[in-house]
């Protein structure tokens, strides 16, 4: 098993024909996630790589191809409307890589998804591989090993480092997910650690936070009553300062609130061991099982 | 983006909402005609990006136009918290019975925009929040309906007894949120809310944050930018479509990606360094993105050493590395450099180093140590 996608993903991408959407259609595909269709307005009736039949709407390429999960690669200014396009086709995942959805466009995406139970994770976010079975997204798939590690994160790149270190002293990963880096989300921490929890192979989890806002606090608190795996944590942004937006747009001290102690002091007091560095993932892993 | 004191009242009297007459002065010569203009005691106030103006002194009560106008020629070219003041606000002292707190959140926690109230207004309400929580009321909007009139009036309650003050209170909500969903706001806010000796419910100052992804689509709010309140090196990143924050430090970050750029830094810090900046070129990095960010980090004399820390996925590697490479042909490198690159074409990156006469690493806490180091030896 592994959590949210697997060997019975049946992938529908938006905005196919685009900069991102092809170049990392062909890394999904490379990488065995079955790529079913495309959407691109206007180029219904062609292929993408002579394999891939493109659909003007979401609607026509679900109906046709039975595609159960979406991945988003338009420009911002569409993406929110991306959303609802996929989510009213009934697909259970999408996955929405775009940065830069307005908040209060999110604000009123999420009410919608959650009448459909659908679930969406990011957006602003890397998406997600289950190592061995699929990835939709654009985590790089060669960094990955399948195994037994639970991986959630707010970031990209960091999380890219922390799955080397993993891979690199041979531990693999059941499912690494990015959550998204905006202070609006579709799936978050909490969401993944009772993934994690109820997927039997997943041993242990690695949880990576960042400044702003409070989702860690409530994660941790979730592991202190919900969780028995092992669970290690790190938090970027120990030196930033308060009241700066750093990229990500989630990623801001708000006056006193959304600092890295806080959250360290909560993952802390849950029993999560934190690194201090992302080097040290192996080692508390390590020291947990 | 922030929006100053003096744009924010702008758009709240547009919305209707009651602000009392005042202009923006640029020179103590306006300032006085102001003040004349208006023919009262005046306040005339810093207009700059910062929290705690009035401690630092860019806040000041003049009784007649000849005093403010020396005012205005203390406060404008000011600095606080590092910015100069280029604008000051000049506004009639107003006359206050009561001082409330309102304002509009998008909350992250229930994922709604709150609308807040305090009857303890005029103070950071971050303070009220902390000390005194049970003067603090919220409602959590449904965005699909809006503000609902009931909801308004239940807050303006908490605020006021009289039932005139109480109807114009719940307008003022009602227009403050048509505001802040207009600006395309992360926050909107009337600090403090006043009551007249006459009765009148006024809004004495504001402050709007504006999401920055609402500027796409907000041209005449985008307008509103004032380059001249922000680090230039800061709008020249933005500009240049990196992501960009000054620090006090001395070892200048380049990463792809904001939290390993975060996390670089804090590794700086872990290894008994400071870091100069964070800074993220961001995901499909270009050549021509490498060279204005080393433009932009070597223009900040506190730095000693350079530290590039990139994870190849969607960048790759041998981009980031021509662009060292012609940053360098470009301008005469007078600081140390640290390289470290992995992933996504590394081994063409490093070659197009070795050939240039640099040297790369690939693990990322060796290249922090070594940046620290030569840091400190610059020092």
């Amino acid at each position: 098993m592994s959590v949210f996608i697997d060997k019975t993903t049946k992938l529908v991408v938006q905005g196919i024909t685009g900069r991102d959407g092809s170049f990392h259609t062909e890394q999904m595909r490379e990488y065995g996630t079955n790529v079913v269709a495309g959407v691109t307005p206007g180029k219904g009736g062609q292929r993408f790589a002579n394999a891939v039949p493109i659909y003007d709407t979401v609607a026509e390429a679900v109906s046709d191809t039975g595609a159960n999960t979406a991945v988003i690669y338009v420009p911002a200014r569409f993406a929110v409307d991306a959303i609802y396009e996929a989510a009213d086709t009934g697909v259970h995942l999408v996955v929405c890589i775009t940065e830069g959805v307005p908040v209060l466009d999110m604000t009123r995406a999420l009410l919608f998804l959650a009448e459909r139970g659908t679930r969406l994770i990011g957006p602003n976010c890397p998406g997600l591989i289950s190592p061995g079975k699929a990835k939709v997204g654009i985590i790089p798939g060669q960094i990955c090993r399948e195994g037994r590690i639970g991986v959630v994160s707010r970031s990209g790149t960091l999380t890219y480092e922390i799955i080397h270190q993993l891979s690199s002293h041979g531990y693999g990963q059941s499912t690494c997910i990015g959550i998204g880096g905006d202070p609006l989300i579709g799936t978050n921490f909490i969401d993944c650690l009772e993934a994690f929890e109820a997927d039997p192979e997943t041993e242990a989890i690695v949880m990576i936070g960042e400044i702003g806002g409070t989702d860690e606090q409530q994660a941790a608190e979730y592991v202190a009553t919900h969780v028995s795996k092992p669970v290690v944590g790190f938090i970027a942004g120990q030196t930033a300062p308060p009241g700066r937006r750093m990229g990500h747009a989630g990623a801001i001290i708000s006056g006193s609130s959304g600092t890295a102690k806080e959250k360290i002091a909560a993952f802390e007091r849950a029993g999560i061991e934190v690194m201090k560095r992302p080097a040290d993932v192996v080692a508390l892993l390590e020291k947990r099982s | 983006m922030n929006l100053h004191e003096y744009q924010a009242r702008a758009l709240l009297k547009a919305a209707g909402i009651p602000v009392p007459d005042g202009e923006v002065a640029t020179t103590p010569d306006e300032a006085e005609a102001v003040a004349a203009r208006l023919g009262s005691a005046v306040v005339v106030k810093a207009q700059v990006h910062a929290g705690g103006r009035g401690k630092a002194g860019g806040v000041k009560l003049a009784a007649n136009a000849t005093e403010a106008r020396g005012h205005a020629q203390q406060i404008l070219g000011m600095r606080i918290k590092g910015l100069v003041v280029e604008r000051v606000l000049v506004v009639p002292a107003a006359k206050i019975a009561s001082e409330s707190y309102l304002g509009v959140i998008v909350d992250r926690a229930s994922q709604r925009p709150v609308i807040m109230v305090s009857p303890a207004g005029g103070v950071d309400i971050e303070e009220v929040a902390a000390k005194t929580p049970e003067k603090l009321f919220r409602v959590a909007i449904d965005p699909r309906f809006g503000l609902l009139p009931h909801q308004a009036m239940a807050l303006a309650f908490e605020l006021y007894d009289d039932l005139g003050q109480v109807r114009q209170a719940a307008t003022i909500m009602q227009q403050l949120y048509r505001v802040f969903l207009d600006a395309g706001g992360s926050l909107a806010e009337i600090n403090p809310l006043i009551t007249t000796p006459e009765g009148e419910v006024l809004a004495l100052d504001a402050k709007i944050v504006v999401d920055d992804n609402e500027l796409a689509r907000r041209s005449s709010i985008a307008a509103l930018r004032d380059v001249t309140a922000e680090d230039s090196s800061e709008v020249e990143a933005r500009n240049a479509g990196l992501s960009y924050v000054n620090l006090d430090g001395n070892v200048g970050c380049c990463v792809n990606g904001a939290g390993l750029a975060m996390a670089t830094m804090d590794l700086v810090k872990y290894y008994g360094g400071e870091p100069a900046n964070f800074l993220d070129i961001g995901g499909s990095s270009s050549p021509e993105k490498v060279v204005a960010a080393l433009r932009i980090i070597t223009r900040d004399r506190n730095v000693k050493s350079i530290l590039f820390n990139i994870f190849g996925g969607i960048t790759r590697c041998d981009d980031v590395a021509n662009g060292i490479v012609q940053a360098t042909g470009q301008m005469k490198l007078d600081r140390p450099i640290v390289i470290r690159l992995t992933g996504t074409n590394e081994d063409l990156a490093i070659e197009i180093l070795r050939k240039a006469g640099f040297e790369a690493l690939t693990d990322m806490d060796e290249a922090v140590q070594q940046a620290v180091k030569l840091a400190q030896e610059a020092a």
